[in-house]
């Protein structure tokens, strides 16, 4: 039913013009900071369309203002060619938009097909319906590979699944242009592969898909066209085929980027951290980490592989001080404790352990702490930052997070900002320049350069080397293989909290590599 | 963008939400058929017109401050201390236990005892619930309530069964020996002669003996102790180890696991010291005042802190300012008790609606500035 309706208003509507999406001259600021500028683009109809652009660029603003979250400033969008006023989602998802978010929003206690209907209820009875979506469902899971259980409750499906039904839910809501804010960030190396099949059959069908990712080898992979974002305005827009993750690379960021880590062989000397049948168990008693071991060296980094949520998080946690465990953790010849008052943050910082956490915003920094305030978190009890016995040295700490903003090119340099009003890559930048200028013996590096834009990927990679190459013993824990077999000396890989394997960079793939994360050989 | 600038935040918004409370209050008095400009006039005479009014408004306004700031110092640790009350009144227990102890022989040794008296009874008060939140998760918000009511079982039975003199009828401790007494702001050398009592012309008015007469006050020498307060709390928040540890827990309780700031320890020690600022109350009105310990001795100032951290932005200084205004609403409504046929209780319905303006409907104001802004920007443009 759904799907007819759908089809016969394309039919009326093509004619007008080739492009779903049209944007001419938008525009929009957030007080001084001009975050679209007459910006004109357009997307031709049953076509997948790449946005790249770096952290800040304007991507996420401008898909907003396409939504209905934002107003523009000024400009005029088309939709099918015809002038189309957007001004909240309601108006988006009748003209046919619908959009798939980077964090899902759905309602994790309900099934799969109340989410669907979920603001999409023909009345206030649901069974016709659930019974209607129930049918839409089945025919649209048949012809596009989105096969979901209906009845499955949110909380039991796997990421994968999750993003199956927010597209389910765009495709019931008669979405004929798919927006996708960095879907495959959550994804395994399959799922990403499947989840592109899925967006082929749309665009086969009609529908036209556009694809924001920072990842260049998806663009490379799955668009048809690319645009390019650099501060605010659209720099360019090309056929996917016509160019080169360089080339896209070099508009992103306006400057030649080195996309290969440029890094020499390994040193590595004494054992520095001893990891024993490491286990953790989370707050519902269910264990996450369930007996990992492993060695790491001075001037070595350790890449730790996995899919998000297969222990790593705890793994990191728990050398972290910051959850408790049993096992045994020897840095340097000498046991940490693993439970009780004593296994916390600041004992960690003072056996000689640095922390930048996987979720910079969550754990690593107050978000409304000044830069200069969270220059401290976690060393408050430094010396070097108090004035003497009863106050705290501002002055000093202020001077000091000057200094570190500029060797790691914090923009903008002022420390007085607040953390939430600088950009993720910078924020990132904050929190590794005060966890590597503790000059400690291991850092733990958790996601380094999530949501972090190319130029500052770079940066922070070339931060890490330069730390090995000091003598320093690095974890790197990431779920971008890319990353990973980049910088890593060795590779671990985590399944279901225990290491499947460890692998040599040099010698192993991608596809070995997934295997191992989807847990072939422990449980499939 | 959807931010207002800062000093529209901190100034503009309660600025804003006090004039829609105005609003609202003088509509009220218009339908009981008064004046409420003349009902103004006669508030801020009341509070401001004489010297004699400054003295009681400051009175309140010492007491707001120590409960505004014990709700604030709590609040930057992200608890909810609803337990002001309370701790106040077993902060009186704690004067009037050190003030009975001993004949002082000076004020200001009676003061530092019973200062400290009032600040360790009103801690002990804060620490049950704060034990309870921090090892058991039992939410403070519930428990500081339930201690409240604890709290005035508990001093009833104090002043009726331990406390009460052989031979008195009513519930209140014995009175306070003469070196206890705190010199009010009408005692104190510079500031007598703003208490002179003047007749209609102008002149001072005279006793029968032919000096000059005097209104006694009751704002008394814990005003400054509370202004001192205010630095402290300043101090203590933006200056020191321990407030950037507090105020880190107070915004993450992750991060803060993650920085390996103890949890345990921070909520026990905020919530202590909130309970001492909010024990110190007892200075200023079991000391100050009326000079023994008396039933519900703390009048509902526990709770209006709420209301003055709320509309102070939890900052001593904002704090110190909302005290004042405070201080005007409750004497400028007795002096509309007093002088008008406007019941007593219109007060009340003045303070409601400025604590609901100034805190419950605060954001709906600041929605409203928002949108204001955003239109006058795009007028500008």
């Amino acid at each position: 039913m759904a799907l007819v309706e759908n089809g016969g208003r394309q039919a009326t509507a093509a004619p007008t013009s080739p492009f779903a999406i049209e944007l001419k001259g938008i525009s929009k600021a957030f007080g001084p900071v001009q975050a679209n500028k007459d910006i004109n683009f357009a997307v031709p109809r049953g076509t997948i369309h790449g946005i790249i652009g770096e952290n800040g660029a304007g991507k996420s603003t401008l898909m907003s203002i396409l939504y209905g979250f934002y107003k523009a400033d000024a400009g005029q969008i088309f939709i099918n060619g015809k002038l189309t006023a957007i001004p909240d989602s309601q108006s988006a998802i009748r003209a046919g938009i619908g959009m798939v978010f980077q964090h899902f929003k759905l309602v994790q206690n309900f099934t799969v097909l109340e989410n669907v209907i979920l603001g999409a209820e023909d009345g206030p009875m649901l069974n016709s319906s659930l019974a209607k979506a129930r049918k839409v469902l089945g025919d649209l899971s048949r012809e596009y590979e989105l096969d979901v259980d209906p009845d499955a409750l949110i909380e039991d499906l796997s990421v994968g699944h999750q993003q199956r039904v927010e597209i389910l839910k765009a495709l019931y809501r008669q979405a004929d242009i798919l927006i996708l804010d960095e879907p495959t960030g959550v994804l395994t190396p399959d799922e990403a592969d499947h989840l592109f099949r899925i967006l082929n059959g749309l665009k086969d069908q009609g529908k036209t898909i556009i694809l924001i990712t920072h990842k260049l080898r998806e663009i490379m992979e799955a668009t048809d066209n690319v645009s390019v974002m650099r501060r605010g305005t659209m720099v360019d827009t090309v056929k996917t085929a016509e160019s080169s993750p360089e080339s896209l690379a070099e508009l992103m960021v306006g400057r030649k980027v080195l996309l290969e880590v440029d890094k020499g062989t390994a040193a590595p000397g004494a054992v520095v951290l001893t990891v024993q049948d490491l286990k953790v168990k989370d707050e519902h008693g269910i264990e996450r980490l369930k007996g990992v071991s492993f060695d790491l060296r001075a001037g070595e980094i350790l890449g730790i592989a996995g899919v998000a949520g297969n222990g790593q998080s705890e793994l990191l946690e728990a050398l972290g001080g910051i959850a408790r465990a049993t096992g045994k953790i020897t840095l340097n010849g000498v046991d940490l404790p693993l439970t009780g008052a004593q296994a916390n943050g600041q004992t960690r910082r003072e056996a000689g352990i640095a922390h930048v956490p996987e979720d910079r915003q969550h754990l690593g920094l107050i978000m409304d702490f000044t830069a200069w305030e969270n220059m401290a978190f976690g060393y408050h009890n430094d010396p070097k930052y108090q004035k003497n016995a009863l106050f705290m040295d501002n002055d000093a700490l202020r001077a000091d997070t000057e200094k570190k903003m500029a060797t790691y090119d914090v923009r903008p340099p002022i420390p007085g900002l607040q953390a939430k009003s600088f950009s993720g890559g910078n924020q990132q930048k904050i929190v590794v320049a005060r966890e590597m200028e503790q000059n400690p013996d291991l850092l733990l590096i958790g996601q380094p350069t999530r949501g972090v834009d190319i130029g500052a990927i770079e940066f922070i990679h070339n931060q890490i080397i330069a730390l090995r190459d000091q003598g320093k013993a690095i974890l790197l824990v990431s779920v971008e293989l890319d990353e990973i077999m980049s910088l890593s000396d060795r590779i671990a890989v985590m399944f279901d909290g225990r290491i499947m394997g460890f692998s040599d960079p040099e010698t192993t793939n991608e596809r070995e590599l997934g295997l191992l994360m989807a847990g072939v050989g422990g449980k499939a | 963008m959807n931010k207002l600038p800062q000093w529209a935040d901190v100034v503009l918004v309660p600025l804003v939400s006090l004039v829609l409370a105005a609003i609202v209050a003088a509509m009220v008095l218009l339908a009981i058929g008064q004046s409420p400009l003349a009902a103004l006039g006669i508030m801020v005479d009341g509070a401001f017109g004489t010297a004699a009014g400054w003295g009681y408004t400051l009175y309140y306004t010492t007491s707001f401050i120590f409960t505004g700031l014990s709700v604030t110092v709590a609040f930057h640790a992200g608890l909810f201390n609803i337990g002001g009350e309370g701790q106040a009144q077993l902060g009186g227990l704690g004067v009037a236990l050190v003030c009975l102890a001993l004949p002082w022989p000076h004020w200001s040794v009676a003061l530092l005892a019973a200062s400290l008296g009032a600040a360790a009874f009103g801690a002990a008060w804060a620490a049950v619930p704060a034990y309870l939140q921090a090892k058991r998760g039992s939410h403070i918000v519930i428990t500081t309530i339930m201690f409240n009511y604890i709290a005035s079982a508990f001093i009833v039975y104090m002043l009726v069964d331990v406390l009460r003199p052989a031979g008195q009828m009513d519930p209140a401790s014995a009175k306070f020996p003469a070196g206890a007494k705190l010199p009010t702001l009408s005692d104190m050398p510079l500031l007598r002669e703003f208490f002179a009592r003047v007749n209609a012309d102008g002149t001072p008015k005279l006793s029968k003996a032919g000096e000059v007469m005097y209104s006694n006050v009751p704002a008394n020498v814990t005003l400054f102790i509370a202004i001192a307060a205010c630095v402290v709390v300043w101090a203590l928040l933006w200056r020191t180890r321990l407030g950037y540890q507090i105020r880190a827990f107070g915004k993450s309780e992750a991060a803060s696991k993650y920085a390996g700031i103890n949890p345990v320890k921070i909520t026990m020690i905020a919530m202590l010291i909130s309970g001492a600022l909010a024990g110190m109350m007892a200075i200023n009105n079991v000391m100050g005042e009326s000079e023994r310990l008396l039933q519900n001795s703390a009048e509902g100032a526990g709770f209006i802190g709420i209301a003055v951290a709320l509309m102070g932005r939890n900052h001593p200084l904002g704090v110190l300012l909302a005290a004042l205004l405070f201080g005007f609403l409750y004497q400028g409504g007795a002096a509309l008790g007093l002088n008008t046929t406007i019941p007593l209780e219109m007060r009340l319905v003045v303070q409601g609606l400025v604590i609901l303006f100034t805190g419950a409907l605060d954001q709906m104001v600041r929605m409203l500035l928002i949108w204001l802004f955003s239109f006058g920007r795009k007028a500008a443009a």
